[in-house]
């Protein structure tokens, strides 16, 4: 038996004038696990999102979250949602507490509950010693931990989270991952955009690849890898020139490549160990794919 | 595959209560962050206009429709005060708090609608308009206004303006484009019917066409009611006024919502 869907959209069209940021999306996210949607900017990513709250209408297009329908009943399936957005909207100048307290009344949760909840997010935030600082005065990380709970006070089904760590530093990023584990762990449902490919290898369990408002793929990570880019790519560098007579004998072997602006990465080398050139090989990654299949560079 | 069968729980309607008070709450709690700020200048300005004017015209003119000068202004620029504290404060409010502090989309991510979320913001800045309103007939009496029961009513029409007004200054934000057509607002909109309320001076000697135009102007209604309350009621006119001063508050209410919900949901 298929598991139950918390997020499920078929054929959904956007259009913002000329522009068609969401071209015909089918996306599924079964209860319980994380998926993330992966694509270059302005890939839809964004868009996809604000359709999952009714802040977009779709122009065409089924969807549903968490059992409703959407636009129609978009206020009962955000009350079991939280959404962390792409850019920081906390009161700067108020305190972690009071922010938090405000998201406690937006939520509705009852006043008997709302001590604990709050309590509850500040240890998942690590701020209960910053609980009297004000936004302003904290810093990044912190800043972005509070963001993440402010979405997590009334312990929803399904969480949004908008490119969680764009913009931050590695080591606070890696902070980040850790509490978006934990919420993992806890069996929360999460649906995570991001063009971070290390950031979807790790945290989600199936990876959606957008490009151009379409889904260009879909699957597990590791099963993407082997299918798209196989087990193993040679790394070659070189001059320009030689880059591109690399890139027609691959070609001519029947073999993708992709290029990494340094060097040409020859895609699925490992049941042609024939195809003798000089270079690094090197297992094949999501990145890869990435690149192969949205012809972008990434950041 | 069907996703996970909607819980039976109530059907969340339009206008909740929960969704108001929650975006009340976010307001009240910013407030105390800046209250004093702002209380000292819906204080210090009507104190401003009611020396200027009430010493400076009133030292030309002591009496005017009946009414001492200082009394006369001290209650007019109530609606002054409304004027300030709400259409002002909805405009750029709205204005900064969509878009650069994005709160609006934390808000709308909630189970909190655009609808509600306008009519809250309002609710609360129509709160204030109606405490601050009442600061330059405070100021008044501390210059001789003689206290009255009537003036009891006079939060309550400060509240009914003061909410149409805030909507007013929700739909400005709404259509706005950028902060710089604010400026239209101001000189086009706003300082006309600022000055074509009656607050400083009686309407009583423009002509006719003027008085007739003054009549769809809120803040008239507002003036007039406000020293209406002070001095005396005046019969079946004061309900009309009032009817008035609803009437605007609901279409621009309406509008509002529209207008914010054009910006917000796309």
């Amino acid at each position: 038996m298929e598991r139950e869907l918390a997020i499920r959209l078929r054929g959904v069209v956007k259009r913002y004038g000329p522009i068609t940021a969401v071209n015909g999306l089918d996306l599924d996210v079964p209860v319980g696990t994380c998926v993330g949607l992966l694509g270059p900017n302005g890939a839809g990513k964004s868009t996809t999102m604000r359709l999952l709250t009714a802040q977009s209408i779709a122009d065409e297009g089924e969807l549903e979250v968490l059992g409703f329908r959407l636009p129609e009943e978009s206020k009962m399936a955000r009350a079991q949602c939280g959404v962390t957005p792409q850019l920081d909207n906390l009161d700067t100048t108020l305190t972690v507490e009071q922010n938090l307290l405000v998201f406690a009344h937006l939520y509705r949760i009852a006043r008997s509950d709302r001590r604990a909840a709050i309590e509850r997010a500040l240890e998942m935030a690590k701020l209960v010693d910053r609980r009297d600082s004000r936004v302003d005065k904290l810093s990044g990380g912190m800043r972005r931990r509070l963001l993440i709970v402010t979405a997590l006070v009334h312990r929803p089904r399904l969480v949004l989270l908008d490119e969680p760590t764009v913009g931050l530093d590695p080591q606070v990023r890696q902070e980040l991952w850790a509490l978006i584990d934990a919420l993992r762990s806890e069996g929360t449902t999460i649906l995570m955009s991001t063009h971070y490919i290390e950031e979807a290898q790790r945290l989600a369990d199936t990876v959606l690849i957008m490009s151009h408002g379409e889904a260009v793929a879909a699957g597990p990570p590791s099963k993407l890898v082997l299918e798209h880019a196989g087990r193993e790519v040679i790394e070659v560098y070189g001059a320009p020139a030689r880059l591109a007579e690399v890139e027609a004998e691959a070609g001519a072997s029947g073999l993708r490549t992709r290029r990494t602006g340094t060097s040409v990465s020859i895609l699925g080398v490992d049941g042609r160990n024939g195809f003798a050139i000089d270079g690094e090989r090197r297992a094949a990654n999501l990145e890869d794919v990435f690149v192969l299949l949205t012809g972008e560079e990434i950041a | 595959m069907a996703t996970t069968p909607a819980p039976q729980s109530a059907r969340l309607g339009r206008l909740e209560r929960p969704a108001l008070t929650g975006v009340l709450v976010r307001e009240v709690v910013n407030y105390s962050s800046y209250w004093k700020s702002s209380t000292f200048s819906s204080t210090v300005e009507p104190t401003i206009y009611l020396l200027a004017f009430g010493f400076g015209f009133g030292s030309l003119v002591s009496r005017i429709g009946g009414y001492d000068y200082v009394d006369f202004v001290g209650t007019g620029t109530v609606a002054t005060a409304v004027l300030f504290s709400s259409a002002f404060p909805a405009m750029f409010g709205t204005f900064v708090k969509y878009q650069f502090q994005r709160t609006y989309d934390a808000i709308l991510v909630a189970p909190v609608d655009t609808e509600e979320l306008v009519t809250a913001e309002a609710l609360w800045i129509a709160t204030r308009a109606g405490v601050y309103g009442c600061v330059p007939m405070l100021v008044a009496m501390a210059f001789g206004l003689d206290s009255s029961w009537g003036m009891l009513a006079v939060p309550i029409i400060a509240w009914v303006a003061g909410f149409g007004w805030a909507c007013f200054g929700i739909s400005v934000a709404g259509f706005a484009k950028s902060f710089e057509n604010f400026n239209y607002i101001v000189s086009a909109v706003l300082t006309p019917l600022f000055l074509l309320a009656g607050s400083f001076f009686p309407l009583d000697r423009f002509p006719e066409w003027a008085r007739v135009l003054a009549n769809f102007n809120p803040l008239h209604h507002c003036v007039v009611l406000v020293r209406h309350a002070v001095f005396g009621w005046a019969g079946w006119e004061d309900p009309a006024r009032m009817g008035a001063l609803i009437v605007f508050g609901l279409i621009l209410w309406r509008i509002a919502i529209h207008a914010m919900t054009r910006k917000l949901v796309d």
